[in-house]
Parts: structure tokens; C-alpha cells; sequence
């Protein structure tokens, strides 16, 4: 068995994922399936093998700075839109969005 | 009128150059059109006919005034449910997002309307684009128009049914494991993944950072071509977007093929394939043969390891960027005691199954304990993956592969078993991890009618190529061998 039902629930909470007791059940065996599979990595000599964490390609756009396409100048640019994004918002209070308390009154928030 | 499903990009602009047809009366009868045919497609999750009718109305004018018209004048798209369309609901078909009404167009939106296209709406898929029959919208399965009873692929099943349906010209989807080529090539139609980098992402709801695209489907590599032109280019809103200048796709596809070397990698002709498929596939690679491409036997070894590496890479980047869903700045929230309580309730409200479960993993490979032991690994063998394609184009101009190792499945035929649907992938997530661009162009049907897709891939930036080879198909018959 790759996973355990402790596993799963340390992973769920990690996730922020309140899952169901029946879904514990569920995604412990599936993801141990799917675990299981995925060793078959394992038997690939990966001696001298570099990680790939991205493709990336060269090249200078317009406007970018030489030899770091991924870059541009930091200019300001407006962005008038506080009102839509807040609108979007299931609790909002101009100029903030609101969650329930953070910090409990004289306590940190027990967890 | 001719009919809807036979209009392209090119007879669009004839007939509105001639004014035989008014890119008014179009959007018109592509939205009746949609109405008629979604209540049993569900393709379409959202339609904007508002945004359609000014868009039409604006080519209209220019028509009325004599200016030229932009490269895709009155051309009814639809977009898929993943891309930021400002002021038109966004869903990525989850629950959690349900009302989310971007304030912006994703870059590939906006050069499409600076282009002249007409928007129709926007098309369901797979939520979050994890999954590849559309099974996992909260909306509700997408049908696929060839047989209502299976499914159209996916995750883009939306945007494909509704091409192949002739309920849009064309339509953007999404690629991060072969969402825009395995429905394609359920569906019937062709369907391109540009090389990573090639299109911006910004404004595309992120899935996959590392592995996502935004490409186009039509009916004809034509087409398929012209929205390729509007879309691609480097986008200082995307920092991963290649500074790449984009080649006349149109002028390079009409090249001849002759001499082209097409690699033939033995790896994806194995078992598990189903045997229509190949025998359809070897048939048209027979036919690239007779228009003078010399076949080339290839060997990609590390083909086999390219799901697990997948899997792990891509659930892993959607465990962060999914992170974001927790209730505070947009979408679903489900209210709690605590600040904590209010995330988990949300996020187990507002996600499916399959996002959990991915979540799940992802999160799972990059714990404390287990980074090195999966996630470090994965990206190891990601460099292997990408080193056969490196090796294989010293030797070959593209290679040609069957898309999916099997036709479109029935509806509900693997929905409960999620690592059986994972391996169908096969030979999709390999050019994902490579970054290469890859494209699936209809390649005749089995005895029963239902499609079948034959994918090639291209070198970096090789999009003219894959366009050239499947225009040389097109033409010499090849979709409907």
C-alpha cells in the first residue's frame, strides 16, 4: 500500500480540502492506483539527468530588454478596475475584502 | 446561403466582400443554429449574442464605409469556458467559479476581436480542463455530435463539438496533455497545439503553467491556420510567451512536401492501440508517402514513462495555482467559523471529483518527504522525454502518430476509473512535456463511423510545417481516407 487513510486526510487539510469520510475511502485507493503506476519511474537510470522545470525560448521582443525576452520596462500602466474585481467578491467593503475573523479577541484563532 | 457547416474563414470574407451575406445575418444564423442543436450537445455553456451582434455590426460598417476588412471579418468563433472573456461569465466549468464575470479578455481574445472575429459564447469542458472526455464539467457531459452516445474527447469537448457540428467556423481550446488533439480527433476536425510559448496565456485560468497552451480548432487546415496567425506572438502580459516572429502560416503551407523525412516512432504503435486506428494511421501515412515524404523508423524510448511523468508534474502545478480558490476574491464561497473552515468548505463545495483527486495528488507529490522521491524525479524524466524529440528531429522533419489509441468511447465507459482514463493519454502528453507544437487532422473512420485522428509533431516553432503536411493530406483526400 503506497497511502494510507492518515495520508490522505494529512494531504486533504494540507490541500484545504474537507473531505467526507467516503471520499477518504474513495481517493486512498485511487490515488494509491495511480501511485503505484507512477513508480514505474523508478526504473530509469537518472544519473547526470538535469530536472526540465519549463520551456523556454530566446529571442528579444519589442520593448524587452536585451537577451531577457521575459522581461519588460516597469512602467506604470493604469488599471482602473478595483471596483470590478471587488464586485466579483462573495463579502467585499470597498476598498477590502472581507473574511470572517483572522484573529479571535484576545487569542490567536484556535485551528 | 450556403450552409453554416460549410462556411470557412475565406468564404466568409468572399461573401461579405460580395455582399451576398451580411456578417449581421451570420452571427444570426450560427446563434439560431446553436439553439436548435445545443439542448442536445451541451457545447455551449454561455452564449454572448450581444457581444456577437456588435462585433458584426462593426464589420458591417466597415464593409458599408468600403474599408479593408481584418484577417478574420465576421467569423463566428467560440471560445473555451477556460479563457477570460471581459464582461462574459467564466467558469472553467466548475461550481466554484459558477458567476465569475472576468474584467478583462485574455490576450488571444483580444487579438481575435482586433481581428473581426464574432464571438458566439462560450463552450463547457472538463472543469478546469482536467479530463479527457468532458465527463467532468459541472454542467454536464458535452455529446459528441458524430454519436450523441460518446463522448467528444477532451478536455476542449465543447469547443470541438460545436466546430464539428457547425455551430462555429472555428474555436480556441486548450492543450496541457492533448485537450485540444484527442477531441479533434473524436470529433472529426483538426485541432493544433502551438509550441509552448508561441501563444500568450494571459487570461487563460491556469491549469498547468509549465504545460498549458491556447490553440485553435476548424474544420480545414485553412482555417485552422488563420486563427494560428491572429492568436500567436510574443505578449508582454506573459512572461513565458516566445519572442519569436510568426511566419505567413498561409504562404508556407502551400509548399510542397516532397522530400519531407516523417518519423514513424515505433513506441506508439504497440499494444493498447486499437487496430482500426492503426490501420487507418499506416493508410495515412501511405498517403504522405505518395506525395513524396520518406518515411523514417524512429525509436522514442521513453515514451512509456510519459504519463507517470505527466501526471505528476501537471497535478502538482495545479495543486498551486488551484490554491487560489478559496473564497475571498472571487467565485463560490461557502461560509465558516473560521477563516479555515470557510476555505475548506468552499473548496470542498466548489470542486469536482476529478479536480479534488488531482489536487489530492499534486499536493501529495510536493509534501515534505516525497519532493525528491516524485516531483524532483518527474522532472528529471521530462528532460528524457523532450531529449527523444531533440533526437529524433536531427533525423526527421515531423513525426506521425495515431492521436488516441482508440475512437471516441461511450459515454459513462471509464468515468470510474480515472487511471484507465490517465493512460489514454499516451501519446498526447509526450509532445506536452517536449513543448513541441503537435496537430490532429482527421484520418478517415472506422466501420462504424466514428472518426479517427492522425497526430504529427514538429520541431519548435514548426507550426508551418504541421500545416504544410496536413494541408498536402487535406488536399490529396487524406481526412476522409
Amino acid at each position: 500500500m503506497k497511502i494510507s487513510r492518515e495520508d490522505v486526510t494529512k494531504v486533504a487539510a494540507l490541500a484545504h480540502l474537507g473531505l467526507s469520510p467516503s471520499e477518504v475511502d474513495l481517493y486512498r485507493e485511487q490515488l494509491d492506483a495511480i501511485l503505484t503506476y507512477i513508480d514505474k519511474l523508478k526504473e530509469l537510470d537518472l544519473t547526470n539527468v538535469e530536472p526540465m522545470a519549463q520551456v523556454l525560448h530566446g529571442g528579444v521582443a519589442s520593448g524587452a530588454k536585451e537577451g531577457h525576452p521575459e522581461l519588460r520596462e516597469d512602467v506604470l500602466r493604469p488599471c482602473d478596475m478595483a471596483g470590478h474585481v471587488l464586485a466579483g467578491a462573495a463579502e467585499a467593503q470597498t476598498p477590502f475584502f472581507r473574511v470572517p475573523r483572522v484573529i479571535a479577541t484576545g487569542e490567536a484563532e484556535g485551528e | 446561403m450556403s450552409a453554416p457547416s460549410s462556411w470557412t474563414v475565406a468564404s466568409i470574407r468572399a461573401a461579405l466582400q460580395a455582399k451576398k451575406i451580411s456578417a449581421r445575418e451570420l452571427a444570426t444564423e450560427f446563434l439560431n443554429r446553436i439553439e436548435r442543436r445545443n439542448p442536445e450537445l451541451n457545447a455551449f455553456l454561455t452564449l454572448s449574442s450581444e457581444r456577437a451582434y456588435a462585433q458584426a455590426d462593426r464589420i458591417d460598417a466597415a464593409i458599408a464605409k468600403g474599408d479593408a476588412l481584418p484577417a478574420l471579418a465576421g467569423v463566428p468563433i467560440a471560445i473555451k469556458d477556460v479563457i477570460s472573456t471581459s464582461g462574459l461569465r467564466t467558469t472553467c466549468a466548475s461550481k466554484i467559479l459558477e458567476n465569475y464575470v472576468p474584467p478583462y479578455d485574455a490576450t488571444a481574445v483580444a487579438r481575435l476581436d482586433k481581428a473581426g472575429a464574432v464571438f458566439l459564447g462560450k463552450t463547457n469542458c472538463d472543469e478546469f480542463a482536467m479530463g479527457g472526455s468532458n465527463e467532468n464539467s459541472a454542467y454536464g457531459p458535452v455529446h459528441n455530435p458524430v454519436a450523441l452516445d460518446r463522448v467528444p474527447g477532451g478536455s476542449s469537448g465543447g469547443s470541438a463539438a460545436a466546430v464539428a457540428a457547425g455551430l462555429a467556423v472555428a474555436a480556441l481550446g486548450t492543450d496541457t496533455g492533448g485537450s485540444i488533439r484527442q477531441p479533434a480527433s473524436f470529433c472529426g476536425i483538426a485541432g493544433l497545439m502551438p509550441t509552448y510559448g508561441r501563444v500568450s496565456r494571459y487570461g487563460l485560468v491556469a491549469f498547468a503553467s509549465s504545460l498549458d497552451k491556447i490553440g485553435p480548432f476548424a474544420t480545414n487546415t485553412a482555417d485552422a491556420g488563420a486563427v494560428l496567425s491572429v492568436i500567436a506572438g510574443h505578449d508582454g502580459n506573459d512572461s513565458t510567451s516566445a519572442a519569436v516572429p510568426v511566419p505567413d502560416y498561409a504562404g508556407e503551407s502551400q509548399a510542397p512536401v516532397q522530400g519531407l523525412r516523417l518519423g514513424v516512432p515505433e513506441d506508439y504503435f504497440g499494444a493498447g492501440l486499437d487496430s482500426e486506428v492503426k490501420e487507418r494511421v499506416q493508410a495515412g501515412i501511405a498517403v504522405l508517402e505518395r506525395l513524396g515524404c520518406r518515411r523514417v523508423a524512429l525509436q522514442m524510448p521513453h515514451t512509456d514513462y510519459a504519463i507517470a511523468a505527466y501526471y505528476i508534474l501537471a497535478t502538482a502545478e495545479a495543486s498551486s495555482n488551484l490554491a487560489r480558490y478559496d473564497g475571498v476574491r472571487y467565485g463560490l464561497r461557502v461560509p465558516g467559523g473560521t477563516l479555515t473552515e470557510m476555505y475548506r468548505n468552499t473548496r470542498e463545495g466548489g470542486f469536482g471529483p476529478e479536480v479534488k483527486r488531482r489536487i489530492m495528488l499534486g499536493t501529495y507529490v510536493l509534501s515534505s518527504g516525497y519532493y525528491d522521491a516524485y516531483y524532483l524525479r518527474a522532472q528529471r524524466v521530462r528532460s528524457l522525454i523532450a531529449r527523444d524529440f531533440t533526437d529524433a528531429f536531427q533525423k526527421v522533419d515531423a513525426i506521425v502518430t495515431p492521436t488516441a489509441p482508440t475512437p471516441a468511447f461511450r459515454l459513462g465507459e471509464k468515468a470510474s476509473d480515472p487511471l484507465q482514463m490517465y493512460l489514454a493519454d499516451i501519446y498526447t502528453v509526450t509532445g506536452s512535456l517536449a513543448g513541441v507544437p503537435g496537430i490532429s487532422i482527421p484520418c478517415g473512420k472506422t466501420k462504424a463511423g466514428l472518426p479517427i485522428g492522425m497526430q504529427m509533431f514538429a520541431p519548435h516553432f514548426g507550426e508551418a510545417s504541421l500545416l504544410r503536411i496536413a494541408r498536402a493530406f487535406e488536399s490529396a483526400g487524406g481526412f476522409a481516407i
